[in-house]
């Protein structure tokens, strides 16, 4: 702020308020017209209504002068005076910054204590449980449910299947870093409905949700060729790739036949966005562990 | 001067209750409204592409405001959850700013890069698909309605003519990049640029 907008802040409330002390005590002196005290003051309507003059009580007009004196006090403790910061020195800013100090002296210490546990230990510690337990609900919950059970597309951290894997870098990575997780649109490499059906009925087949027909076991080569990079040839996925397993009856996107083909044909997107810089690494190490122990604690 | 003069001639009423109620308005908003720091955009906030103005007349048509906020105040509480507390330079190209004043939801003014945009379309269509104990209602029809090309034009030479730093060629190109798009493409990318200005929100 300038210094001509600072007095030009500073003058016109200063102005202002003495302007009310003399507005308060005038109309205080005042009475509304040549009619005198508790007389009536001729006007009549719907035949029987009159008004009296009365002075305003006295109390009313010592509550104007209590609130000038009460505004006078603020602007000399308090900011107000254009940038005249007051005699307390208070600030917004400031009740923050001492906010977060007071917040860091009482809990930089426990994150210190956790910080120098092992990764197994901070699983098994029901403080830093209690600590991820309200660390995931800020901060996971909208994706993968408030039970941890996820929802189609988001996967379920209570099961004890991990795309990426469950070693505490991996945890780590997956919710610092993202993960995206993308399955390409094979629709047109597997040559037509058939192709898609023999190819649907082969997956399925993996997890012994249909019995490997001829047509399924067709697909074989072509699975290899296609699939196999991300979900492996014998179909238990790859965490370095985050390929999900086939073969077990867990499925991001649904197993039905209709769920499985849509996710051949059109392929699918899988994104986590980032945490690192909404987290920090102690934090984030504490959720890590609180997530990895979800399976375990079931 | 007694009351009855003032009672009694509106004109002269007028112009002391224009005057008094000036008072308020000399002293807090003329000063704001000189004030860089309130008027200039601060780091890393630019204009609204013509997709995000769209999806923000999306969120304004869809009276988002009634149950988000988008002000994060200076209070631990808020700036845990949400991110660094907001800046008046953060909005000096929203017209009107998307403050609200209730949050049935929570505050979006940091919500960008939060959520992947497919979270964003499904929870969009239906809330309960991925948040089971949400209230928000379904919005499907944003993916039907396409973002009207010509309107968002129009919307940019005004702002424009106000002063927003829009290129010529910003607006020239605009067509071409709303071709096609629709209301759910607008509100997403809308959402998703919210308050990335700031990459570290610790």
């Amino acid at each position: 702020m300038t210094d001509f907008w600072h007095w030009f802040i500073a003058a016109g409330t200063i102005i202002f308020v003495i302007w009310c002390v003399w507005l308060v005590q005038w109309s205080g002196k005042q009475g509304p017209s040549n009619v005198k005290d508790e007389e009536l003051v001729g006007h009549k309507w719907d035949g029987d209504l009159e008004e009296w003059n009365n002075p305003a009580p006295r109390w009313w007009l010592y509550l104007y002068f209590i609130t000038i004196i009460f505004a006078v006090g603020y602007m000399v403790a308090y900011p107000g005076l254009g940038s005249f910061g007051g005699t307390l020195g208070w600030s917004q800013y400031g009740q923050y910054d001492a906010e977060m100090e007071a917040a860091a002296a009482r809990y930089e210490p426990i994150y210190e204590r956790f910080a120098a546990m092992s990764f197994d230990e901070l699983k098994a510690n029901d403080d830093a449980h209690q600590l991820g337990k309200s660390l995931y609900a800020s901060y996971c919950t909208t994706c993968h449910g408030s039970d941890a059970r996820g929802a189609v597309g988001y996967p379920s951290l209570t099961d004890n299947d991990w795309l990426y894997g469950n070693a505490e870098q991996q945890i780590i990575t997956s919710i610092s870093q993202g993960r995206n997780g993308i399955m390409p649109a094979l629709g047109p490499a597997l040559g037509g409905d058939a192709g898609v059906d023999n190819m649907v009925s082969y997956v399925r087949s993996l997890s012994g949700l249909e019995e490997a027909s001829a047509d399924a076991m067709s697909a074989q080569p072509l699975y290899v060729a296609l699939c196999s990079a991300c979900h492996a040839v014998d179909g238990k996925g790859n965490q370095m790739l985050g390929g999900p397993n086939l073969t077990d009856d867990i499925w991001l996107y649904g197993g039905s036949t209709e769920d499985v083909r849509a996710t051949i044909v059109n392929g699918r997107n899988a994104m986590m966005p980032s945490h690192q810089n909404l987290l920090g690494d102690k934090r984030l190490r504490i959720l890590a562990a609180y997530v990895g122990s979800l399976s375990e604690r079931q | 001067m007694r009351h009855e003069v003032i009672e009694k001639s509106v004109t002269l009423m007028m112009v002391l209750i224009v005057c008094a109620v000036s008072v308020g308005g000399l002293v807090e908003l003329v000063p704001l409204m000189m004030n860089g720091e309130v008027t200039e955009p601060a780091e890393n906030i630019e204009v609204y592409s013509p997709l995000r103005l769209a999806g923000r007349d999306v969120y304004v048509r869809e009276g988002c405001y009634n149950c988000h906020s988008q002000q994060i105040r200076p209070f631990r509480s808020e700036t845990e959850r949400y991110g660094p507390y907001s800046v008046a330079g953060e909005f000096v190209y929203d017209r009107p700013f998307q403050f609200g004043s209730k949050r049935t939801g929570p505050d979006l003014a940091r919500v960008g890069g939060r959520y992947s945009d497919d979270w964003h379309y499904l929870h969009m269509v239906d809330p309960r698909v991925l948040v089971p104990e949400s209230n928000m209602p379904g919005y499907p029809w944003l993916s039907d309605r396409l973002v009207d090309t010509e309107l968002v034009v129009s919307k940019l030479e005004a702002l424009q003519t106000l002063g927003d730093p829009y290129t010529d060629e910003q607006i020239a190109n605009a067509p071409a990049e709303l071709d096609g798009k629709t209301e759910m493409d607008a509100i997403i990318a809308y959402l998703q640029g919210l308050g990335t200005n700031r990459s570290n929100r610790r």
